[in-house]
């Protein structure tokens, strides 16, 4: 049977939410196995192999490039000198587009969670008319090709002014189908009906209920929403290419994909050492974030995956 | 104005009422300001100021307008690289049909400028005393910039195509400089049979390199008269092109790497690739991204379809042009006169353009000049020449962007062993033509 | 999971109207940037492409005449197979490679487990262009890494940008960047299943092979299902990989490659915005069809 320190094996609540599992019998906490490590390890080496590319390609000078082997490096390692020159070219413009992509990310990763977490809070707490529907209508806009919504897109906020300013990059970026679907199983899973009665009860508002009692409870829910825009906006490119004109405004994205095509300009300066490097530099924000929030996204997707 | 101009110019309302019908209508006031103004009226703008948004990517452009602004002190210039090539048209082509967001200037390279003539998004000149300008630059670029009636641009700078090939290379292998096409496709040969890994030259199709072949060797395929397009990418020069240019493909004596990559660079870098034939503008280009191989290579004519012929044709360029959206025409035209035949063309000049403008392409300064790269050469020489024996007549689509952008999925199958050149230009011309008569052109065969 | 059901208080017809108040003034913020970022320009792009706009002549409206030249137009054919022959290979590849990572992942046989886990993950925080160009760059067969492996190990490797290939470049692009991402949302599943079953299982003497396809797999059903439907959804609208490798392979890779990137040239290398949003408009209903039909087979076995 179960031994003492294995967690209960049946359960009448909602779930902890970072359940850890430890396997006490043998199905369940069989050897480790060499054959299948190492078998693994061909989708990791598949994963981390472009990776390595990169590093290894941003310590090259231009000329280096071209003439030394891909997976390997250089005659000289210049790395610092890269990061440099990515930094001070073109007047810092990259600092510029590293700033702008801060600025879209924070505020609009940061206004995506915070709308798919009231709505899915609303989705999964509540009852009302057309509740059905509104999931529908989101998982079906979803379908519908970006292109389909760039021109008109463009042609609205360019009535509205908004073209070639931020907010033309922001407001889009504020829905994350995604994000409110897991925040609803999310909070179906995370907050008993009863809690909610208990305040309810105490004469709370819906507003402090959801404040006080909810909100933290739904923390790596809310944690896991959050990566997952931030990743999409800080990756994003189509729509940004449509809206933006001004490439003091540009995300590092459009950026780097500037700074590739200036090769092919007559009289252009081919930078693609720059390139190299400019992608490393902005692969890494994410990853540290990835890396440091381990903890939360990973129990949150395990709930919200539950329902589906 | 004429009848045509009249319906052109309804039809552009009607596209752009219908762009603009969301919400309430118009664009910050499409300003009906009277298109010309005296020598005075520019000056006086330009003393008075004001600011100017100029999309251009050249980057010869920062020295002039910083010139243009010390001179200038209460113009203040926002210069914006929007995209290169395509992404600059298709920003600029939003721009205009969204009403809002034009710049007051844009470069626009010459293949493009019909394009956005047809479309009244560029100011014509005409009434600015642009006409006089006609002797101040050479025939090909001018041509661009005034087709139809009106003159919708002045030039920046001229692409006249030569010769680049890399003399180490030739000298190496044993084999002699071409100097007509015959012996263009002989020297492919050699160079192959001495070194499968040195080729004469790389191509996977580019349409700006097509039409300017079919340019020098006299042909007309596109011949546009308002809105009456005829187009023949059969006829003689055409066929004179694909005929020759098959035979390098066949026999594999072209590299498939496609220009303006990493690879090409790399290419022309470590000597898999021995000449460029393209325009004037490339020298920078070539110092930039081969850095490897300087003091290597040479300029010399274009090769020619006939012994001791001259005839050259152009390769790229651009112009910069005033939009029709723009409120300051008269302060756009005094920068536009600056750029192009002031100060600041010497100072775009200084930082490697190849001029359009007559008088600097004859100045000793600019002949004289030693290329380093070029192993001491007199390049100026060689491409000042070429400047002047551009072949005369010849003309863009009012769409040749779009032409551009399809040519890859049509002409470009040639490269890959599916079809003939030849072949692939007709399945070209289909395009073309189906696209403009859906357009509402007359395009006919 | 068992909820005690609480007496709720004050009239039921009283609290199902304040309910449904509060619950659209939570859902409310959502829809408002909903309606006006996706519902609006939908509905514009519907309008749009019952139009047709010339440079020379104007816009006139022709009802339902796009979509009847869509039909009949070889290049928008030509997109939608290869995007359905796309995702007919890559995406079943992909989930399953998915799927075996996390299983084994979840089996707790591995050596190392966690930095599997982040590192098979990581190619998601990359963006889409970047990775393009990476993989870019890579496949030049000259001086790229593909070219370098030929002439260090004088083996001769297919051009990964020539016809044949390019599009299975694309699909390993593709299942490049995602496959950790899949792999998490099933691994988080699995995490969930309880314990008991496992002991049970153990208890009835089953086979790891068993386990796996009894117990484990059933659960993780609904996951299953999304990634299927999300990583449709993301073939049918795959631009940014052929766009950004356009211009390695201009021959290879045609304006029409795919039925977003035919969309994109449309708009804008031909202005013609109205056959576009046609086009947009076709591959959106396509998508939603494609994607209900998954979910309805994937869910049907589930109360």
């Amino acid at each position: 049977m179960a031994d003492a320190t294995a967690p209960p094996t049946t359960r009448t609540t909602a779930p902890p939410l970072a359940t850890r599992h430890r396997k006490p019998t043998s199905v369940t906490t069989p050897r480790r196995n060499v054959t299948l490590t190492v078998l693994t390890g061909i989708v990791l080496v598949y994963s981390l192999v472009p990776l390595v590319w990169l590093v290894i390609n941003a310590t090259k000078t231009q000329a280096d490039l071209f003439s030394s082997f891909g997976l390997w490096f250089g005659g000289e390692l210049a790395l610092w000198d890269n990061v440099v020159a990515t930094f001070t070219y073109g007047d810092g413009e990259f600092l510029r587009w590293f700033g702008n992509t801060l600025l879209y990310v924070v505020v609009g990763a940061g206004g995506a969670t915070l709308l798919a977490l009231l709505g899915g809070y609303g989705l999964a707490k509540f009852q009302f008319a057309g509740k059905r529907a509104v999931f529908a209508i989101v998982i079906g806009a979803v379908a519908v090709p970006g292109t389909a919504l760039a021109v008109p897109t463009f042609l609205m906020f360019s009535q509205m002014g908004l073209t070639n300013t931020p907010w033309s990059v922001i407001i889009p970026s504020l829905i994350s189908p995604f994000g409110l679907y897991l925040m609803w199983t999310f909070a179906t899973d995370a907050l008993p009906d009863e809690l909610l009665e208990a305040a309810r009860i105490d004469g709370a508002s819906e507003f402090r209920t959801f404040w006080q009692v909810c909100l933290p409870l739904l923390a790596p829910g809310l944690v896991t929403v959050l990566l997952f825009t931030m990743v999409a906006t800080w990756n994003n490119y189509f729509l940004p290419l449509i809206m933006l004109r001004d490439p003091d405004w540009y995300p590092l994205t459009l950026g780097l994909n500037a700074w590739n095509a200036q090769a092919a300009t007559a009289g252009g300066e081919p930078i693609f050492h720059l390139v190299i490097t400019g992608s490393l530099l902005t692969i890494l924000p994410l990853v540290a974030a990835f890396l440091l929030l381990q903890r939360y996204w990973q129990s949150g997707l395990a709930t919200g995956s539950v329902k589906a | 104005m004429t009848v045509r101009t009249r319906r052109i110019a309804g039809a552009v309302a009607a596209t752009s009422a219908l762009a603009l019908s969301l919400a309430a209508c118009s664009s910050d006031g499409n300003a009906q300001e009277g298109e010309g103004g005296s020598a005075d009226d520019v000056a006086a703008a330009l003393e008075e100021g004001g600011e100017l948004l100029v999309w251009a990517w050249d980057p010869t452009f920062e020295a002039a307008v910083a010139a243009f602004e010390d001179d200038y002190p209460n113009v203040d210039v926002e210069l914006a690289n929007v995209g290169t090539g395509n992404d600059h048209y298709v920003a600029l082509q939003n721009a205009v049909q969204a009403g809002s967001g034009v710049p007051d200037l844009a470069q626009v390279e010459y293949f493009a400028v019909s394009q956005f003539s047809i479309t009244e998004s560029l100011a014509d000149l005409t009434g600015f005393g642009a006409d006089d300008l006609q002797e101040s630059f050479t025939p090909g670029p001018w041509e661009a910039v005034s087709q139809g009636e009106g003159i919708w641009g002045l030039p920046l700078d001229s692409g006249p195509m030569a010769l680049f090939y890399n003399a180490a290379l030739f000298e190496k292998h044993g084999v002699e400089v071409p100097a007509t096409w015959d012996e263009y496709v002989q020297a492919g040969r050699d160079l192959q049979a001495a070194d499968p890994n040195v080729y004469i030259g790389a191509d996977t199709g580019d349409s700006g390199f097509t039409t300017s072949m079919i340019w020098q060797a006299g042909g007309q395929p596109f011949e546009v008269d308002g809105t009456d397009v005829k187009v023949n990418l059969a006829d003689e020069g055409s066929t004179k092109f694909a005929g020759m240019w098959q035979t390098l493909i066949d026999e594999g004596l072209l590299a498939d790497i496609p220009g303006w990559t990493d690879e090409w660079f790399q290419g022309m870098n470590n000597g898999t690739i021995a000449t460029l034939v393209t325009g004037a503008w490339m020298p920078t280009n070539l110092e930039n991204g081969a850095p490897d191989t300087a003091g290597d290579w040479r300029v010399a004519p274009m090769p020619q379809w006939e012994d001791g012929g001259t005839a050259v044709a152009e390769s790229g360029g651009s112009s910069l042009a005033i939009t029709e959206a723009s409120e300051k025409k008269a302060l756009a035209y005094g920068f536009l006169e600056y750029m192009t035949t002031g100060e600041g063309a010497q100072a775009r000049i200084d930082d490697a353009a190849f001029p359009a403008t007559v008088e600097h392409l004859q100045s000793d300064d600019f002949l004289a000049y030693e290329s380093e790269f070029f192993g001491g050469q007199k390049i100026n020489e060689v491409l000042a020449d070429a400047a002047t024996n551009v072949v005369e007549g010849w003309q863009y689509l009012p769409y040749q962007v779009y032409a551009n952008s399809v040519f890859a999925d049509t002409a470009g199958q040639a490269y890959t062993g599916s079809t003939s050149l030849a072949d692939g230009l007709v399945a070209w011309q289909k395009a073309i033509v189906g696209y403009g008569n859906d357009q509402g052109f007359t395009v006919t065969e | 999971m068992a909820a005690v059901t609480v007496v709720r208080a004050p009239s039921s017809s009283t609290r199902r109207r304040r309910a449904s108040w509060t619950g659209w003034a939570f859902v409310g913020p959502f829809m408002a940037v909903f309606a006006l970022v996706f519902l609006a320009p939908i509905a514009y792009s519907l309008y749009t492409s019952l139009f047709r706009t010339q440079l020379v002549g104007g816009t006139t409206f022709v009802g339902f005449e796009n979509y009847a030249q869509a039909f009949s137009d070889p290049q928008f054919w030509s997109g939608f197979t290869r995007v359905l022959l796309f995702l007919l290979v890559q995406v079943p590849i992909m989930l399953v490679i998915a799927l075996v990572v996390a299983l084994a992942l979840d089996s707790g046989r591995l050596y190392g487990k966690n930095f599997f886990r982040i590192s098979i993950f990581m190619p998601y925080a990359v963006p889409g262009v970047v990775a393009a160009l990476m993989w870019g760059f890579m496949y030049g067969t000259r001086f790229g890494l593909v070219g370098n492996i030929e002439r260090a190990f004088g083996v001769d490797l297919p051009d990964p940008l020539a016809s044949s290939w390019v599009l299975a470049s694309i699909a390993n692009i593709v299942t490049w960047e995602f496959v950790g991402y899949n792999m998490l949302i099933f691994y988080a599943a699995l995490r969930v299943v309880p314990l008991s079953l496992y002991e049970a299982a153990q208890i009835d003497g089953a086979s790891q092979w068993r386990v796996i396809t009894a117990i484990k797999l059933p659960a993780i059903r609904g996951a299953l299902v999304i990634a299927t439907i999300f990583s449709i959804i993301g073939s049918f609208q795959l631009f940014n990989e052929p766009s950004i490798l356009r211009p390695l392979a201009p021959n290879y890779i045609s304006t029409y490659f795919t039925p977003n990137l035919y969309a994109y040239s449309l708009s804008f290398s031909g202005q013609q915005y109205n056959y576009a949003a046609t086009v947009a408009i076709i591959m959106g209903v396509l998508t939603m069809v494609v994607a209900y039909v998954v979910q309805l087979r994937g869910m049907r076995r589930e109360d």
